[in-house]
């Protein structure tokens, strides 16, 4: 999955403010537990990546984030001991011992695999709506080390992929008995010792290790970005809001606590709002 | 003329290494200049080109003996990263020379790099793009663009600074002949337009000598010549003939005096009193339509109508049909993105077509691009058996580590292992652009070797000169299928992209595709006025 520029207002904001806006999506799937409100917020990341025309990468990213959510719901209800309601008696079972499966732990099992969706889908939304070389110039005034670590990592990713295909198809050109792995293992090392040579002297002749911090560039804030930083800063305050006031209540054990209140149900509106909103004004979003 | 380069008396050893890649160089190069670096492969050519841009020796370690100075900056006190904003270089490879996801970024990065101000950079790379004609792709992800685009981004990237000299390390290597083409016209109105000095070391001179003010050749780590074009040629082939061009071997055969590009060679010739064809038809190109697909049950290998359609993506393969008979020699050409990779990974059934049929009289060997990836070994001795090892040559080798071989002998030794199988020996080999970044001399081997295997044999290329020493029969391969199929002499003898230099020279007389047989021809047809 790569960023390519899109015509949506989320591609058309700068780096800084689609940056906020994704981490303010995924700090509310971690601070709210309801399942109303999480879903929310699941429903608010899906629906922004369909707004901003990446539809094909939300589809790709959902069958890992649910097989996630699936695998850390059938682990919590098989090793969590806790909760009254017990719905299966799986009796004893190799490694895990005595075992009771309740409502509670499956149902927080649920939770868990509802935020790991939300935080995945998350991943996939910044992967393809931020710009990643707008977000290392940003790194770069912070610190050039991490940036440079960032910008070689970004850049050997693709170029280790390729390579790797490539390993892979020379060796079943291979006649007779294939290499061991040990031996394959080797050989892929130092390929990649040696493109990373390649890569950081192209970093140098590029001017990359030049002291001093390259300048600010002042860029006037368009509608997107004022429009997007705003949505960040409205979900945050409605999650940090409804965490500190308990306007989402949850709670698992040792039984099920989540009543669907008036409060509850206006975060979970509130949060989509704030979400979806910025997707409203398409004016300007080609480049 | 202000002197942009300096090295005097300049040596350097890489690190653990006895013998010195540079001996005692000195030259300068001045504002202006355009200079092209010849030499084999070991000559000290790129590492000369290292020195220049600093990354000899901070990137690179080892010692170094004299002085460089680059725009009046000594190397040794600038690192490679404070010499870039005088020094612009562009590498072979164009995958690992794009550092960022998008063409603008990319374009801007060294400009931002410099401390350059928001406006310096935005006009830097709006010029950069347009100087090297790539407007249409600044929005695009650099993980999007084809070898060709990859690679002027990358030059324009290097230019975006507007640097007093540019150093090119084989910067046509992995180009098709237009792409290639384009890129050296590209650098020679830069230069003019823009008076930074170009320095660009080539393998096939014959692309940029007529643009050249000056050739310097290398040898052992030593300048052995420095001199204009002309000069050169006729050096070279009285010297090192494995550098002169296929037209300076014609005119050197002819008695005549060698002369860099297609046009002074024909001129020179006329002069002489030889009559060139001029006739239209003659330049027009070959009129051999491609060959209906065998069926003989025979052939090495059949393609019966082939497709590769990718899913939500193009159509890499049309109904491509080909046979190839048992022992034939076949040379596949076309431009990147043709499908001439893709018909040989269909070949040795690395891919699967989505329609159409593929049959094989026996194992096909496949070689791909890169002959690294076949050696995973630690000695030369554990990648193949010592028959294999004798075959090409390489028997001596047993002891060495595959990866301190040089590219010519990786490409034997990989080759090797491909053909090594004595229950299933292959009934045809392919081979995919295997003179990529090859000299004269070893592609001349890597001819022999493919001459004397017992098997047919289909090499995709663009090396004209290389399929006119190799192969009986060429099929130009256009989106995806055959648009001519026939004998090298034809398919050879006309055009421009896909001919080869005497080929060119002659205006496809005969089908001369080698400087002897263009020798041959002009002695028997023409005599001299």
């Amino acid at each position: 999955m790569n960023y390519t520029r899109r015509a949506s207002p989320l591609h058309a904001a700068r780096a800084g403010a689609g940056c906020a806006y994704c981490v303010a999506l995924a700090c509310a799937a971690l601070l709210l537990s309801s399942p109303v409100a999480l879903g929310a917020v699941v429903v608010a990341i899906v629906g922004a990546g369909i707004a901003a025309g990446l539809g094909r990468e939300m589809r790709r990213a959902a069958p890992l984030a649910v097989t996630l959510a699936i695998v850390i719901a059938l682990i919590n209800a098989l090793v969590t001991r806790d909760g009254l309601t017990v719905i299966v008696r799986l009796g004893r079972l190799p490694v895990l011992g005595h075992t009771d499966v309740t409502l509670e732990a499956t149902v927080y099992g649920l939770i868990l695999g509802l935020r790991a969706v939300a935080l995945i889908m998350c991943g996939a939304l910044y992967t393809a709506a931020v710009d990643p070389d707008e977000v290392l110039k940003l790194f770069r005034r912070v610190s050039f080390r991490s940036a440079l670590t960032a910008t070689l990592a970004t850049r050997m990713v693709p170029v280790l992929v390729r390579d790797a295909r490539r390993l892979t198809d020379a060796q079943r050109c291979r006649p007779g008995r294939p290499p061991s792995r040990l031996a394959l293992m080797r050989a892929a090392t130092a390929g990649v010792l040696d493109r990373a040579l390649d890569v950081a002297a192209a970093l140098e002749v590029r001017g990359y290790g030049r002291p001093g911090r390259p300048p600010r560039v002042h860029r006037p804030w368009s509608r997107h970005d004022i429009a997007f930083a705003a949505s960040a800063v409205a979900v945050l305050v409605l999650s940090v809001g409804a965490r500190v006031f308990d306007l989402a209540q949850f709670s698992a054990y040792p039984s099920l606590h989540a009543p669907v209140g008036v409060g509850t149900v206006a975060i979970a509106v509130g949060l989509v709002v704030c979400a979806l909103l910025p997707f409203a004004d398409r004016r300007g979003v080609q480049r | 003329m202000t002197d942009v380069l300096e090295l005097d008396r300049v040596s350097y050893w890489y690190p653990d290494a006895q013998r010195p890649a540079l001996d005692e160089v000195s030259l300068t190069i001045g504002a202006g200049e355009l200079v092209v670096l010849a030499g084999l492969s070991g000559s000290g050519k790129s590492t000369l080109l290292r020195t220049a841009s600093g990354l000899v020796p901070h990137f690179h370690g080892g010692k170094l003996a004299g002085t460089v100075s680059v725009a009046g900056m000594d190397t040794r006190t600038r690192t490679p990263a404070q010499l870039a904003a005088a020094v612009g270089t562009l590498f072979q490879d164009p995958e690992t020379q794009v550092v960022m996801n998008g063409v603008r970024a990319e374009l801007a990065f060294p400009l931002e790099n410099r401390g350059d101000s928001a406006p310096a950079v935005a006009r830097g790379v709006e010029e950069a793009a347009l100087a090297l004609g790539i407007a249409h792709l600044l929005e695009r992800p650099t993980s999007h663009l084809s070898g060709g685009e990859l690679q002027r981004v990358a030059l324009a990237a290097a230019l975006a600074g507007r640097p007093s000299l540019i150093v090119l390390d084989e910067p046509t290597s992995q180009l098709d002949p237009v792409a290639g083409d384009e890129l050296i016209s590209l650098l020679r109105r830069i230069n003019e337009d823009s008076e930074a000095s170009v320095v660009i070391c080539e393998h096939r001179l014959e692309r940029c000598l007529s643009i050249a003010d000056r050739v310097i050749a290398m040898d052992e780590g030593r300048i052995v010549c420095d001199a204009p074009p002309r000069e050169f040629l006729a050096w070279a082939c009285e010297a090192l003939p494995a550098l002169a061009t296929p037209g300076a071997r014609l005119l050197q055969g002819l008695g005549l005096s060698p002369a860099p590009g297609v046009k002074a060679a024909r001129a020179a010739l006329r002069a002489d009193g030889y009559e060139l064809s001029d006739a239209e038809a003659d330049r027009r190109g070959p009129e051999v339509p491609p060959s209906r697909p065998a069926r003989s049950r025979d052939a090495a290998l059949r393609l019966d109508r082939v497709w590769h359609e990718i899913a939500r993506g193009p159509t890499i393969l049309r109904s491509a049909s080909l046979s190839i008979g048992a022992r034939e020699r076949v040379a596949l050409m076309g431009r990147n993105g043709a499908g001439k990779s893709t018909l040989l990974r269909h070949a040795a059934g690395l891919m699967q077509p989505t329609r159409g049929r593929i049959h094989s009289a026996g194992r096909v060997a496949l070689l791909l691009q890169n002959p690294t990836d076949y050696l995973v070994h630690e000695t030369v001795a554990e990648e193949t058996s010592p028959a294999a090892l004798a075959s090409v040559g390489l028997a001596a080798f047993g002891d060495r580590h595959p990866r301190d071989l040089s590219g010519g002998e990786k490409q034997r030794l990989a080759l090797a292992i491909v053909l090594d199988d004595a229950d299933s020996p292959p009934v045809i080999v392919c081979l995919d652009e295997p003179t990529r970044g090859m000299d004269r001399t070893h592609k001349h081997e890597l001819a022999r070797l493919l001459r004397e295997i017992d098997a047919a044999v289909l090499v995709a290329t663009h090396d004209p000169e290389f399929v006119a020493e190799f192969a009986d029969r060429v099929v130009l391969l256009a989106d995806g299928a055959p648009i001519a199929d026939g004998p090298a002499a034809e398919v050879l003898s006309g055009g421009t992209y896909f001919a080869t230099e005497t080929a060119r020279i002659l205006g496809g007389a005969g089908g001369a595709l080698t400087p002897e047989q263009g020798i041959g021809l002009l002695q028997r047809a023409e005599v001299p006025a």
